[in-house]
C-alpha cells in the first residue's frame, strides 16, 4: 500500500517536475514568471493529439505508408516538441520581447504572461469547442503486479523519462557552453551582451527547452489520462509553479525536487485524509515550507544593494 | 458651493441611479450591470491600494471577497430568514434595513483579519514569492469553504434573496442599488483620504524604496499591516455586496478567475491611480457586457485587449496620475482646488 503510493507519487510528481522546469528556467534567465507555461503544457497535449491522430491515419490526409507503433510514438514526441517550442518562441517574440526592449518593470510582463495564458485557454475553447478529446492509445498498457503493488508500464515510462530529462538538462546547464551562457544571464543580464554572447538567442533557447519539456509532459499526461480538455493546463500549471518556487525557482534541481515534493504531498494527503481536503492541506504544507525557507529549498537569496 | 461640487456630482449620480431603478426605467439587466460596476469599483480600488500604491504583487484578492461574502451572507440569512440551515429567523425581517450595513461591515472586518494572513508573510518576502503566498491563501480559503458541508460546501449557499425581499416589504426601493453605491462612494472616499494621509504617504514611500522609508521613520511593518487589512476589508465589503446582489454564492466563483479580473482592472487603470482604477472598473464591466454577444470569443478578446494595452501603453489608462492631472480644469470645476492661488 505504501509502495503503491510511492509509485503513484513519483509519477504524479514527475508531471509537476517537467512543467516546473519550464517555469524555473525562464525565471532563472529572465526573472519572469511565465504564467502561460501551464497552458503551453495544454497546447503540447493538444498538438500531440493532432499529430498522433494524423500519423495514425485518422484524417483524410493519408500518409503513403503505414507506420509502426514505435515510430508513431517517436515521431509524435519529436514533432510535438518542435511545434510546441515554436508556440513558446512565438509567445516570447510577440509578447515578452517588446516589453523587455522597453525596459518596463517586471510586473507588467507578468500580467502579460497571465493574459497570454488566458488567451491560450479560451482560444482553444473557442476554436476547438468544449467537447473533450480522446487521446489515442499510443503505448499499449501492460499491467504489472509485484506482490501487493500494481502499476502499469506507462507509470514506469513517465518516471524514467522524467529522470532522463533531468539528467539531460543538468548536463546541458552545467557542462555545455550554452548552459554556461544561461547561467551567466541569470547573474548579470547587462554584462552578457558585452561579452559577445547573444542574449536573445540564449533566451530563445531557454524557451525552446522549457516548452519542449512541457510538450513531453503533455504527451505523457495525455497517454496516462487520455481525456483532453482546454482547462487542463490551468490548475496543473499553478501547482507546478508553486512546486518550482518551493524547490527554489531558477534552479533545475529545485524544479524536480519541488515537483516531487508536491506530488508526494498530494498523493499521501489524499491517501490519509478525505480527498476534498487534498488541495487545502497540500497548499498549507507548501505555505509552511515557504515560511520556513522563503527562497525555496535550493534557492539562493538575492541580495539587493541599498 | 464649488468646494462641494464633487459631492454634489456623486449625490446626483446616486439619486439618478436609484430613482431610475425605482421608477422602472432601467431594466433589471441594466440595474445588475450598474450594481456590478459598483462592486468592481470597490474591488479594483481596494486592490490598487496594495498592488498600486504599495507596489506589492497580491494575486489572491478573490479569497478576501469570499471571506466577506460568506460571513455577511451567513449572518444575514441566520438573522433574518427562516431556512433549513439555520432554522427560524432571530429578528424580524424589517430589521434588515438597519442592521444590513453593520453586518456588511462585520464581514469586512473578518476579511480584514484574514488579510493578516497575507500581511505577515509580506514582512519577509516581496515580489514573486509574495505572489505565490497570496495565490496559496486564495486557494486555501476557497478549499476551506468547499469543505464546510453545513453551509453547502462546493454546492454554494443561497437565501440572500429573501433578505432583500424582507427589506422590500418595508419600502419598495431598489435596496441593493442603494447599498452598493453608498458603500462604493464610501470606499472611494476612504481610499482617497487614506492615500493623502501620512499613512498613505508612508505606503507610497514603501513602494519607492522600502529601506529608505524605514530609515526615514516609516514603520514599515505597521504600514504594511494597515494597507493589507484595509485592502482585504474593503474586498470583504465588496464580496458581501456581491453575494446579496446575486442571492447565491459558491466557492468556485472566488477562484483565480476573479482574482485575475481584479488584477486586470488595477493594471488597466494604472497602478497608484484611484481615478484610474474607478475608470477601469467601469470600462471593464461595460466591456464584458458589450462583448457578451461574442459568447466564447469574449474571453479571447479581453486578454488580447490587455496584451495590446501592455505592449503599447504599459502604464494603463491613467498611469500613476489621477484624472485631474490629465484634465487640470477639472480640478477647478470639481472644486478640488482652492480659489485665490496665483497662477504661475
Amino acid at each position: 500500500m505504501f509502495v503503491q503510493n510511492i509509485i503513484n507519487a513519483l509519477q504524479w510528481g514527475s508531471f509537476y517536475a517537467l512543467i516546473a522546469l519550464g517555469y524555473s528556467m525562464v525565471y532563472g534567465v529572465l526573472l519572469l514568471i511565465n504564467f502561460a507555461h501551464g497552458d503551453i503544457f495544454m497546447v503540447g497535449a493538444y498538438i500531440g493529439f493532432f499529430v498522433s491522430t494524423l500519423l495514425l491515419g485518422a484524417y483524410s490526409f493519408q500518409l503513403p505508408w503505414k507506420l509502426s507503433g514505435g515510430l508513431v510514438v517517436f515521431l509524435t514526441f519529436l514533432l510535438t516538441m518542435a511545434i510546441t517550442s515554436g508556440v513558446g518562441v512565438t509567445i516570447e517574440r510577440v509578447a515578452y520581447r517588446p516589453l523587455r526592449r522597453k525596459g518596463v518593470s517586471r510586473l507588467y510582463v507578468v500580467i502579460t504572461a497571465l493574459m497570454v495564458g488566458l488567451l491560450l485557454e479560451n482560444g482553444n475553447l473557442a476554436l476547438l469547442g468544449a467537447s473533450r478529446r480522446n487521446f489515442p492509445e499510443l503505448i499499449p498498457k501492460v499491467l504489472y503486479s509485484v506482490g501487493d503493488v500494481n502499476f502499469t508500464n506507462i507509470k514506469i515510462i513517465v518516471i524514467a523519462v522524467t529522470l532522463l530529462v533531468f539528467l539531460f538538462l543538468q548536463t546541458v546547464v552545467l557542462k555545455t557552453k550554452w548552459g554556461m551562457a544561461m547561467r551567466a544571464i541569470s547573474y548579470d543580464r547587462m554584462a552578457v551582451p558585452l561579452m559577445g554572447i547573444p542574449a536573445d538567442t540564449i533566451i530563445v533557447m531557454t524557451f525552446v527547452l522549457g516548452s519542449s519539456m512541457a510538450a513531453v509532459a503533455g504527451i505523457l499526461f495525455a497517454v496516462s489520462y487520455p481525456i483532453l480538455e482546454p482547462y487542463m493546463g490551468a490548475l496543473v500549471g499553478w501547482k507546478a509553479f508553486i512546486s518550482a518556487v518551493v524547490g527554489g525557482i531558477g534552479d533545475i534541481r529545485g524544479a524536480f525536487v519541488g515537483g516531487l515534493i508536491l506530488g508526494f504531498t498530494e498523493i499521501f494527503v489524499a491517501a490519509l485524509f478525505p480527498s476534498t481536503l487534498r488541495d487545502l492541506i497540500a497548499f498549507g504544507i507548501l505555505l509552511l515550507i515557504l515560511t520556513l525557507r522563503p527562497t525555496g529549498i535550493f534557492g539562493v537569496a538575492r541580495r539587493t544593494k541599498v | 458651493m464649488k468646494r462641494y461640487s464633487l459631492t454634489f456630482l456623486a449625490l446626483g449620480f446616486f439619486i439618478l441611479a436609484v430613482g431610475l431603478s425605482w421608477a422602472g426605467v432601467l431594466s433589471p439587466y441594466l440595474q445588475l450591470i450598474l450594481m456590478f460596476v459598483g462592486v468592481n469599483i470597490m474591488m479594483s480600488s481596494s486592490l490598487n491600494l496594495v498592488n498600486g500604491y504599495m507596489g506589492e504583487f497580491s494575486c489572491g484578492h478573490a479569497g478576501f471577497m469570499a471571506v466577506g461574502a460568506y460571513t455577511t451572507s451567513l449572518l444575514t440569512v441566520w438573522f433574518f430568514t427562516t431556512g433549513s440551515v439555520f432554522g427560524p429567523n432571530l429578528l424580524a425581517p424589517a430589521w434588515a434595513i438597519v442592521l444590513f450595513p453593520f453586518l456588511l461591515l462585520f464581514g469586512g472586518l473578518i476579511a480584514a483579519l484574514a488579510g493578516l494572513l497575507v500581511a505577515f508573510p509580506s514582512f519577509r518576502t516581496r515580489g514573486d514569492y509574495l505572489a505565490i503566498i497570496t495565490l496559496a491563501v486564495n486557494y486555501i480559503v476557497k478549499s476551506a469553504i468547499e469543505n464546510v458541508q453545513p453551509i453547502g460546501g462546493a454546492r454554494g449557499f443561497m437565501g440572500m434573496g429573501r433578505v432583500i425581499s424582507g427589506m422590500k416589504e418595508v419600502a419598495d426601493l431598489p435596496w441593493m442599488m442603494i447599498w452598493t453605491w453608498i458603500f462604493a462612494f464610501l470606499t472611494m472616499l476612504l481610499i482617497k483620504r487614506f492615500v493623502s494621509s501620512t499613512y498613505g504617504k508612508g505606503i507610497i514611500a514603501i513602494r519607492d524604496d522600502e529601506i529608505a522609508a524605514e530609515i526615514m521613520g516609516v514603520n514599515t511593518r505597521r504600514a504594511k499591516m494597515v494597507a493589507f487589512m484595509l485592502s482585504s476589508g474593503l474586498a470583504g465589503l465588496a464580496g458581501g455586496l456581491f453575494a446579496h446582489i446575486l442571492g447565491y454564492i459558491n466557492p468556485g466563483s472566488f477562484g483565480i478567475m476573479k482574482s485575475t479580473e481584479a488584477l486586470v482592472m488595477v493594471y488597466l487603470g494604472g497602478m497608484g491611480s484611484l481615478s484610474g482604477s474607478v475608470l477601469s472598473a467601469v470600462v471593464f464591466t461595460l466591456l464584458l457586457e458589450v462583448l457578451r454577444p461574442l459568447q466564447l470569443y469574449k474571453w479571447v478578446v479581453v486578454p488580447l485587449i490587455l496584451i495590446l494595452l501592455m505592449l503599447f501603453r504599459t502604464e494603463g489608462l491613467l498611469g500613476h496620475r489621477e484624472l485631474t492631472d490629465s484634465f487640470p480644469h477639472l480640478k477647478r470645476i470639481l472644486g478640488l482646488k482652492e480659489k485665490g492661488h496665483a497662477s504661475l
